[in-house]
């Protein structure tokens, strides 16, 4: 094999409170594409920021075309060679695509004026090689998700680079778009280009890759040809361990008392959902991005407005509107977005946690601290949350502590429905495991707690029932011993299940 | 092992180690992090009191504190209101118009509580328009108080006719201009009323629940609204406070002047601002104390003084006053991003 273009050995890279690599290496070969595999909270994204110069490593060597190099940032590993699709996409909506593609080094004439011809032109040769048939002068802010995933490779391509990242490329792509990526995935590797492919679909790395490198914890576990490997191998290098081992979950008697009665629910992107919720139970709500799901219980919690439908509590009819409503009729629920709406990262755990039981420690002169710092330090030695002090801010500390505080934030009030969001996204390993036994002892003291997940080992291993969901409605919904992952799929793309 | 005994005393241990620190802890780089501006402040002033002996006198002292009392109060409510990202800049129109209230109301012969009484309330009603408009209507701060603030001016201006409304004449007249040239015990009553506002401000912040719902709302308003707080009310509560210190401003300023001017508290609002800004709170909101407030008026204050007693002609004063607010600034954001 030849010698590698870019070639990163024994890289560490430490956050505040978490280790985010250790010990990791990546080799990136000309002419090949690089599978890099990994659960979630691998490391993957972060090996690639450090790659870029975005993060800098605190231990460990890049070598670039032969020589060690150190990037100082995204800029200047770009003008090196070096480009990044990311998983997040870095286009401004209110430019055209063209004005995007060239943006910062736009071809200019005579008294800097810019010469829109050539960069029109140039565009348009870029979107003709990925087979997109937009013409260069729209505007970014009108494309879907998918097509600006494309405009970001269009980017990526126009620097010529000799090494090329892509992160999940393919989650918001149509299997059309798809076809076009990969068709140019094969077409830069025969100009001898050094690929990296990032992605959770197995099938697309066994079908577009010619070697993998597999990471777990921020380590790295092993290189190997993409030939030598089948999915089975791939899934047990990355996760380590099997799957019972991984979801803990327990049986529990589960009442015959419905907590949660839900009938005809209409919200915004939701459409007509009924079901129930007994206690003692974890109901599993799967489905793919923008099924509806987060919608269906931030309507539950009164984040978005009902439209028609009715919610019984304990047997009692809610009229939830706010989420004050919500908290008061027992509900509580967990956003999948921890930073985004979730916790508030500039403020402390104790603030955090005590957010919206506040009323619960406050009298006449105001909040009793003491009773509040009380109640926050019992439940950080509950959730074995890893925080120097109570004080601590929330931005640094690792993503599983943070999403423990959250969960704590929503307990503290006794709720009887407990909804958590994507509950271990960005959350390492151990910790998530940690998340799993505190759901499972509130499962086994009679409480109900919903669950949605885009992680479907997740959602199969944890649930004792599953609903799925597709467009709004409610297209699946199977006990625990019936459900498999093919199954749930089916129902996710659409096709309703079979009424047994 | 039991868990909850492990950490129990590992707490324990915490507190051992944390004593020795203490000292330690004094001069990191945190704590000077911290108290930058109080450092800032402390330097400043030795500074000046070399450039002018007559500077450390108690006399001047208190001068300063007595010609800050009105920025610092209503820099206190722009406090609440930078918190929660929010900015109020009708403060200083807020002070004209209750002050042409209050002058109004004792040449009327209400008494002395009646007029303080109503003319706070009407500068937090006045607020609340403002919170109003950006709570309800969605409108940005900085345009919604733009917009009450020319509004209230020229309510200002029709109402006094642009002629100053005398504050003599009733019968509460002369206990009302102690308000603002009153001392008591050799300190001036405006001291007092700000070293009040200070404290309270500082128990509502870290006290109460509406205090924290400051911050939080401050920090992350989508995670807040989700927490179940209702943020419309907490928008008009920093509104109304900071339209109620405003009319307090205005009850010290009309006492002082014996008279309500239709012009009074132009561009007070900037003053207020560059104070917070000054003691270490963000624009972008959910960061700050009360205490570095009350620091960034001591500099303001200290340094209008220190001109004044050097001689500096007025026009020269704004250039400085401005260079100081912009090494302040800058300094506070390089630190930041180490």
């Amino acid at each position: 094999m030849l010698a590698p273009i870019l070639k990163m050995s024994s890289v560490v890279k430490e956050f505040p409170g978490v280790k985010a690599l250790d010990d990791a290496h990546l080799n990136i070969y000309p002419g090949r594409v690089m599978a890099l595999l990994g659960e979630n909270g691998a490391g993957k994204s972060t090996l690639m920021k450090v790659m870029t110069g975005i993060y800098q490593k605190d231990a460990g060597s890049l070598f670039y075309q032969g020589v060690e190099t150190n990037f100082r940032g995204p800029k200047d590993s770009q003008e090196r060679g070096v480009s990044i699709i990311h998983q997040e996409l870095n286009l401004i909506p209110g430019l055209s695509i063209g004005e995007n593609i060239f943006l910062g080094r736009e071809p200019v004439g005579a008294f800097g004026r810019i010469d829109w011809q050539t960069l029109y032109a140039e565009s348009q040769q870029l979107l003709d090689m990925l087979n997109v048939q937009f013409s260069p002068k729209m505007l970014v802010g009108q494309l879907s998700i998918g097509e600006q995933q494309m405009v970001e490779i269009a980017k990526a391509l126009s620097f010529s680079s000799s090494v090329i990242v892509m992160d999940e490329p393919t989650d918001a792509l149509t299997e059309r778009e798809t076809e076009s990526l990969f068709h140019v995935i094969r077409q830069l590797r025969a100009e001898g280009k050094g690929i990296v492919y990032i992605s959770h679909r197995l099938k697309e790395i066994l079908e577009i890759c010619d070697d993998a490198t597999v990471m777990r914890d921020g380590r790295f576990i092993a290189e190997a040809s993409v030939s030598d490997l089948t999915e089975d191998r791939i899934i047990e290098l990355m996760v380590g361990r099997s799957l019972e081992e991984q979801y803990p979950r327990i049986d529990v008697c589960a009442a015959d008392e419905v907590v949660l009665d839900v009938q005809k629910l209409c919200a915004k992107g939701v459409d007509n959902v009924s079901f129930q919720l007994r206690a003692g139970e974890i109901l599993g709500i799967s489905g793919l991005m923008g099924a509806g799901r987060t919608e269906l219980v931030k309507a539950l919690y009164g984040a978005n407005p009902l439209k028609s439908g009715t919610i019984n509590v304990s047997g009692n009819s809610v009229n939830i509107s706010t989420p004050a409503h919500g908290l008061q009729a027992g509900v509580v629920y967990i956003s999948e977005d921890r930073k985004g709406d979730g916790l508030i990262v500039e403020l402390g755990v104790r603030e955090n946690m005590s957010l919206c039981s506040l009323k619960q420690f406050s009298g006449v002169l105001g909040v009793d601290r003491k009773e509040e710092s009380t109640v926050v330090h019992d439940f950080i030695q509950r959730f074995n949350i890893k925080t120097p002090s109570a004080d601590q801010l929330i931005k640094n500390l690792s993503g599983g502590n943070q999403q423990k505080v959250a969960i704590a934030k929503g307990l503290m009030l006794n709720p009887k429905v407990l909804i958590v969001d994507e509950p271990t996204r960005g959350v390492d390993v151990g910790a998530r495991k940690e998340i799993y036994q505190l759901m499972n002892e509130f499962k086994a003291k009679g409480m109900s707690i919903i669950m949605v997940s885009s992680d479907m080992p997740e959602v199969l291993g944890m649930s004792d029932r599953i609903l799925v969901m597709h467009n709004g409605k409610v297209t699946g919904e199977f006990i625990h011993s019936e459900a498999t992952q093919e199954k749930l799929m089916r129902c996710a793309v659409g096709h309703q299940a079979e009424v047994a | 092992m039991n868990q909850q005994t492990l950490n129990a005393a590992l707490a324990e241990k915490q507190k051992d180690t944390d004593k020795t620190n203490n000292l330690k802890f004094l001069f990191s780089k945190e704590t000077l992090f911290e108290y930058k501006s109080v450092i800032a402040l402390i330097v400043f002033m030795m500074v000046v009191s070399f450039i002018s002996p007559s500077f450390f006198s108690a006399e001047n002292l208190l001068n300063i504190l007595r010609q800050s009392s009105v920025n610092a109060i209503i820099a206190v409510g722009m406090t609440f209101v930078i918190l929660t990202s929010g900015i109020d800049l009708s403060v200083g129109s807020v002070l004209a118009l209750t002050g042409a209230l209050a002058a109004t109301l004792l040449g009327l012969d209400f008494n002395l509580m009646l007029v303080v009484t109503i003319t706070l309330a009407a500068g937090a009603a006045l607020g609340c328009i403002s919170g109003w408009i950006i709570a309800k209507g969605r409108v940005q701060p900085f345009i919604a108080t733009l917009a009450t603030m020319t509004l209230l001016r020229g309510a200002t201006m029709v109402y006094t006719d642009g002629r100053p409304v005398s504050a003599f004449g009733g019968s509460a007249s002369e206990a009302f201009s102690l308000i603002g040239t009153g001392y008591f015990l050799g300190i001036p009553v405006p001291v007092y009323i700000m070293a009040l506002v200070f404290a309270l401000a500082w128990y509502v912040l870290n006290h109460t629940r509406l205090g924290r719902y400051v911050y939080a709302l401050g920090g992350n308003e989508s995670a807040t609204r989700l927490s179940g707080i209702n943020v419309d009310r907490i928008k008009l509560a920093v509104y109304g406070i900071s339209g109620a210190l405003s009319a307090m401003a205005a009850i010290i300023v009309t006492s002082r002047l014996a008279s309500a001017q239709p012009t009074a508290g132009t561009s007070y609002e900037l003053d207020a601002i560059a104070a917070v800004v000054l003691g270490g709170t963000s624009l972008t909101g959910g960061k700050g104390r009360i205490m570095g407030t009350l620091v960034g008026v001591l500099i303001i204050g200290i340094l209008n003084n220190a001109l004044n007693l050097m001689n500096v002609s007025s026009y020269y004063q704004l250039i400085a006053k401005a260079l100081v607010i912009l090494l302040a600034v800058l300094v506070d954001t390089r630190s930041n991003k180490q």
